[in-house]
């Protein structure tokens, strides 16, 4: 017997395209510099490098972690993904589209939003929260009646009771409850990708654990993905599948969790392991992993960015700038130590055939 | 016994601003030995920093402190305009959260170190210059001749946090009070802040009690800790023994809700509910409404803080 209507195709996601198999973000040679202020005028013209031609992907319903210093440019990666900024260069590919370009901007925000660090400036303090929620779907063109219902169930889901708390305003909510608010608006428009740049860290532990669990189940219940930005390494061991780790503008190391955790290839990322308290008080840090603050981004080291701090640090550190190269299928690194017959001393060598 | 350092007895703060009053701290007692870091760990609105700027009577006015406050023999609830002058940064100094707020931005970081030290001691311009110079060296900042002409706004967040502590070690004191002094600095730097401020304790010798909501950073620091909840403790306790064995609910909830105990997990333990409201206080133990454990008695009675053994003590009726 021939089956003429074949097999029923699976149910996608609103607005998925090229299968699960191709990245949801393809971040190509990003690239942002900021003007000094004051420089440029009799005086050479200065650039802060915030964001200085990084590569990733984010995959399909996943959780990548973004982790550094203040400067390293998290930040600023999440403000040109969300178009908040426009880049210098480089290209962002959402599902395959380039947004502003072949995928329209409007289109493009629906389906990324963002939760930021501080609740409460990030909410306006003259609309009650449900009219927050309910503010994006309206300019979508939801009708009214409908948007409000929705922001309902958003309350509800996000552990807020809509009878109580739908009419209030942001200053009558604690951190958390606020947070919660955040994180209900950004889904409101129902998108795919949701970047949380340091959603957490300004919430004292207890809170912070509940809003953590209430993003795991809000992540399985409506198939996002995250871009998780946090400081804190212990919040992304816990959160994220894969971890990039960026400097100065420019990533690191990125890999699965448990190769840059257990395995890390770049000196680096061990400090910044090595740097978090110990739980343990018989086991205290003894000689900092790190010494002085990182460099100034105005005028980056030339060669590898961590040279000055990097107690590997050779001669050929100061000349090559390492690109991100593949170590294996889980990890890539931007270290000469981790590259064949870079050069370096501590670097593996490959006898030609 | 020789006489503690620090000595605290049922110390209760109200602030009377705004419509009701608030009681930030209720009834606490804590004494630190020369010599001791204690961390007292907590919350935001658990009353650690106010405990500890009571020590420093940093308080608005209108503020109603109750209960007495021994630092070094000085009764501090009874100190004079100018006698307080005179102890702060002379007994008894502090290192701020946030030292861009802290410091003058009008003035280099090398006129207000001296101007500290020429306030508390009878010695030239020139003698403090040279003081000031051997405390930027003590604590680790590099070039610090240039350093010390340089203006708050020219410093990064580490190198002005390392200036706030010389700065509090300038006139020898014998207590330092840290009020999360590396919460706003990148791991990288806390490390290096934590360490330098226990090798300055040893040191000099130094009493300090460290505020802090972070219990990675107690345990590095601290060698006893506090747990405070609702502006009362709840748990006192050697460093290792609060940690690797809790004995109050919610430190045992706290020390549950680590994201490092989930690894392979996919949900964090976590406390239920919020901290209480403090112009509203239960009548009970403020921890019952949360507590899993909560007995008819908790509801009606405040624990006291009892002794459980010869170093630790906790407020909860399971150990009265």
């Amino acid at each position: 017997m021939i089956n003429l209507v074949g097999e029923p195709s699976p149910i996608l996601p609103v607005g998925e395209r090229g299968g699960p198999a191709q990245p949801l973000i393809s971040v190509r040679g990003l690239l942002k510099h900021f003007p000094v202020k004051g420089s440029g005028f009799l005086k050479p013209k200065k650039v802060v490098h915030a964001v200085d031609g990084v590569d990733f992907d984010i995959l399909k319903g996943e959780t990548l972690g973004v982790v550094g210093e203040s400067g390293c440019g998290k930040s600023t990666t999440a403000r040109l993904l969300m178009q908040l900024i426009t880049p210098d260069r480089g290209e962002i590919l959402f599902d395959g589209e380039s947004a502003g370009e072949t995928l329209p901007l409007s289109e493009y925000r629906r389906q990324v939003q963002m939760v930021f660090q501080d609740s409460y400036a990030s909410l306006n303090p003259r609309l009650t929260i449900e009219e927050s929620i309910a503010f994006a779907p309206r300019v979508h063109g939801v009708p009214a009646a409908k948007a409000i219902a929705r922001a309902h169930d958003l309350l509800h889901r996000v552990g807020l009771e809509p009878v109580r708390f739908a009419g209030r305003y942001p200053h009558e909510l604690s951190g958390g409850q606020r947070q919660r608010v955040n994180i209900a608006r950004a889904l409101a428009l129902e998108p795919r990708l949701v970047i949380l740049d340091e959603a957490v860290s300004a919430l004292d532990k207890s809170v912070e654990a509940q809003v953590l669990n209430l993003l795991l189940d809000l992540k399985r219940d409506f198939g996002l993905t995250y871009l998780f930005i946090s400081h804190d390494l212990n919040v992304v061991r816990f959160m994220c599948e894969r971890v990039m780790v960026m400097y100065l503008g420019k990533v690191a190391e990125i890999g699965e969790r448990d190769a840059i955790f257990e395995k890390t290839r770049h000196p680096y990322s061990s400090a910044l392991l090595a740097s978090m308290p110990k739980m343990n008080p018989g086991e205290r840090t003894l000689e900092p992993p790190l010494s002085g603050d990182p460099p100034n981004p105005i005028d980056p080291p030339a060669g590898c960015r961590f040279h000055t701090r990097c107690s590997f640090a050779e001669d050929v550190c100061r000349q090559t700038l390492p690109p991100l190269s593949r170590i294996s299928g889980a990890q890539s690194a931007a270290c000469l130590m981790a590259m064949t017959n870079s050069g370096h001393s501590r670097a593996p060598v490959q006898m030609e055939a | 016994m020789k006489d503690p350092m620090i000595d605290i007895r049922n110390l209760s703060v109200t602030f009377n601003r705004g419509r009701k009053p608030v009681k930030a701290v209720n009834g606490v007692s804590l004494s630190v030995n020369s010599g001791e870091v204690v961390a007292l760990l907590g919350e935001s609105g658990s009353g650690k920093s106010v405990t500890m700027r009571s020590l420093l009577r940093l308080h608005p006015k209108g503020t109603s402190i109750e209960g007495s406050m021994r630092v070094a023999g000085n009764d501090v609830t009874e100190l004079s305009a100018r006698e307080l002058a005179d102890y702060r940064g002379a007994t008894v100094s502090m290192v701020f959260q946030e030292p861009r707020l802290a410091l003058d931005p009008v003035y280099t970081l090398g006129q207000q170190i001296e101007e500290a030290i020429m306030r508390h001691e009878n010695v030239s311009r020139r003698e403090a210059a040279l003081r000031a110079l051997g405390l930027f060296e003590k604590v680790r900042i590099p070039s610090p001749e240039r350093r010390l002409m340089n203006y708050p706004h020219e410093m990064s967040g580490g190198m002005l946090q390392r200036s706030m502590i010389a700065m509090a070690i300038a006139c020898n004191p014998k207590v330092l009070l840290a009020d999360e002094p590396t919460t706003a600095l990148d791991a990288t730097v806390q490390i290096q802040i934590l360490l330098l401020i226990r090798e300055l304790q040893k040191e000099y010798g130094l009493s300090v009690i460290f505020v802090t909501h972070d219990i990675g950073v107690a345990a590095e620091v601290a060698d006893r800790i506090a747990v405070m909840y609702a502006g009362r403790i709840v748990e006192e306790g050697k460093v290792a023994d609060v940690i690797q064995n809790p004995k109050h609910p919610y430190t045992r909830g706290l020390l549950g809700a680590r994201v490092e105990l989930a690894h392979g997990r996919d949900r964090l333990i976590t406390i239920p509910g919020a901290p209480p409201d403090l112009a509203a206080l239960p009548p009970g133990c403020a921890f019952a409404p949360r507590c899993a454990e909560a007995a008819a008695q908790c509801i009606t009675d405040v624990p006291r803080l009892t002794a459980i053994d010869d170093t630790a003590s906790v407020a909860c009726v399971r150990y009265a």
